[in-house]
């Protein structure tokens, strides 16, 4: 018989390491905090620089409109782009169902055909299911089981009704990369619009629109340490020359692509974010992975029953989704409540449905709700990686312990054979 | 995502962790839910032949703090109480002793399946429902 008296899964009687201070943000995936150096270039257009950047005959205009025009070159510079191809946005889900429905309706005549994967972001996809209730037609392409797209099933999927394609760059829950260039060739060698949300991947790898074949792409600015509520979408201006029908009316600000006065601070903190991006994500990339690898590698040799999701040769830094199995994802983040991570569990939705992305991977619906997603990031410390790690492996400890599937397992009893009461 | 402090306190300290040797004819074993729905409670159950009351009752769940809690309260319930008076436990009393959320319903649900599978495998053993349905057709 066994018994486990005196259990308590989340007290620790560690004490808390030097240098790691409660709670632990390690959901860098879902937003950033603010680069300080990024508030300090903000700070001046929340107060003195107020002025509309579109009023042109004072120097309160004008002063603003300069802080907008230089953010347009760092956000550029990043991505390897002119800052006249940069359109900004109140963020990147406004970019992408700008790129998707701004060419969906400009090229109706040419093709009514679009093609995306079932991994993408709901930006994305919620946007390409609109679509086809106004009469296009959206191919959403499968992954593979390390969650990359197959380029020959891209390959068969164009016909000559096609006229977008759109693959992110990085995928938000999992981290894998896409085939980024080689996607972006085979859409010009049909001459087919190639939409990229980048939102994941610009500042953490390097991205460059020219060299990657990309047209146009959708950027945030609070994934990369900058504000909330302003993102941007690159639209190539040559060879070829991408036109959208835009969606937003009024004032004709953007080159007439996106109207509405421009959020000033917001914009200046995202140039900024980008130039910092520019100058240190060579050394960050490294520094973010080897704490991930430190993470993985901790949990992997001291955890049995542990899945890696997604290729880990063509992933972000610090991105790391794991699934404990036998361990429900939500009882496990209750259990370490003081570090911020996400699930893949939705327990709390209405349809108790687990993550699409990892149902796409193929992973059962009970693997699924036991996988957690680690963002490490810019502000993450050696001592919290540590810090984490110990306490995911405590709570999992504790968490199998009562777990009657664990115990089966254990046993040498085949959970497939048994006949489950789905509810 | 806030919990109510009884569920957390069940989830810090869940009670009657634990196995009972389910090939023991005092003992029935309830095993509910199922693996992709993200819920699976076994819950067991060990009656006294004579009195028919429980005397001793132990969990394991895998599913979320409310699933853990759920049964883990189900079990302080059961304990003590006959066959009889335990299947009088509904889900409703679990919802509102431990404050669940509408989303969190179908924890409480599957405690309570659990309590009644528990003691229908306790019967089954112990020839008990078919007593019940022989009396039945004798009166």
């Amino acid at each position: 018989m066994a018994e486990t008296t005196g259990m308590n899964i989340t007290q620790s009687k560690r004490p808390l390491p030097e240098g790691v201070k409660l709670p632990i943000y390690m959901d860098n995936h879902a937003t950033t905090p603010l680069d300080p150096r990024v508030l300090e270039a903000m700070m001046p257009y929340f107060t003195h620089i107020f002025g509309n950047a579109a009023s042109r005959n004072h120097s309160f205009g004008w002063e603003a409109e300069q802080g907008v025009e230089k953010a347009r070159e760092q956000i550029a510079r990043l991505i390897g782009a002119t800052a006249k191809e940069i359109v900004f946005t109140s963020g990147a889900t406004e970019s992408t169902n700008l790129a998707i429905k701004g060419v969906a309706e400009m090229y109706r005549e040419r093709g009514n055909h679009i093609i995306t994967q079932v991994t993408e972001h709901k930006a994305t996809l919620d946007t390409c299911k609109r679509l086809e209730k106004s009469g296009f037609r959206v191919t959403f392409l499968p992954v593979m089981a390390d969650g990359l797209i197959d380029l020959e099933d891209l390959k068969r999927a164009m016909d000559d009704q096609t006229i977008l394609v759109s693959i992110m760059y990085a995928n938000n829950e999992i981290g894998v990369i896409q085939p980024i260039p080689e996607i972006g060739k085979l859409c010009h060698e049909k001459g087919v619009l190639f939409h990229c949300d980048a939102v994941q991947a610009v500042g953490k790898i390097p991205v460059n629109v020219l060299s990657d074949n990309i047209d146009l792409m959708s950027i945030s600015g609070h994934k990369i340490y900058g504000p909330k509520g302003v993102g941007a979408l690159y639209v190539r201006r040559r060879n070829p020359r991408v036109q959208l029908a835009e969606q937003i009316n009024g004032g004709g600000h953007e080159r007439g692509m996106r109207s509405g006065t421009l959020n000033v601070p917001g914009i200046v903190g995202m140039g900024k974010a980008c130039e910092i991006c520019m100058e240190e994500m060579e050394s960050e990339a490294k520094r973010d992975k080897e704490l991930r690898d430190h993470l993985m590698n901790r949990l992997v040799s001291t955890l049995d029953y542990v899945r890696v999701n997604g290729n880990m040769e063509h992933h972000l830094p610090g991105n790391l989704n794991i699934s404990f199995i036998y361990v429900e994802g939500e009882s496990l983040l209750m259990g370490i409540n003081d570090v911020a991570v996400s699930s893949g569990s939705a327990c709390t939705s209405a349809t108790l449905e687990p993550s699409y992305v990892l149902k796409a991977l193929g992973l059962g619906d009970d693997v699924a709700h036991s996988s957690i997603r680690f963002g490490i990031g810019r502000f993450n410390t050696r001592a919290e990686v540590d810090f984490v790690a110990d306490k995911i492996i405590d709570v999992v400890q504790k968490l199998r312990e009562l777990s009657p599937l664990y115990e089966m397992v254990k046993e040498g009893i085949d959970l497939t054979k048994i006949e489950w009461a789905a509810h | 995502m806030a919990y109510s402090e009884k569920v957390v306190d069940h989830y810090e300290h869940p009670r009657n962790v634990g196995t009972l040797d389910k090939s023991s004819p005092e003992v029935g074993t309830g095993l509910v839910g199922a693996p992709e729905c993200g819920d699976v409670m076994r819950l067991q159950i060990k009656v006294n032949p004579e009195t028919q009351v429980i005397e001793d009752a132990k969990f394991k769940t895998f599913g979320c703090g409310s699933a853990i809690a759920s049964s883990s309260l189900a079990t302080e319930w059961v304990k003590g109480k006959t066959v009889s008076e335990a299947l009088t436990i509904s889900n409703t009393d679990i919802v509102k002793e431990l404050s669940l959320p509408p989303v969190k319903i179908h924890c409480s649900v599957l405690a309570e399946d659990a309590i009644r599978a528990a003691i229908g495998d306790w019967k089954t053993k112990n020839g008990v429902g078919s007593e019940a349905a022989a009396a039945v057709a004798v009166g």
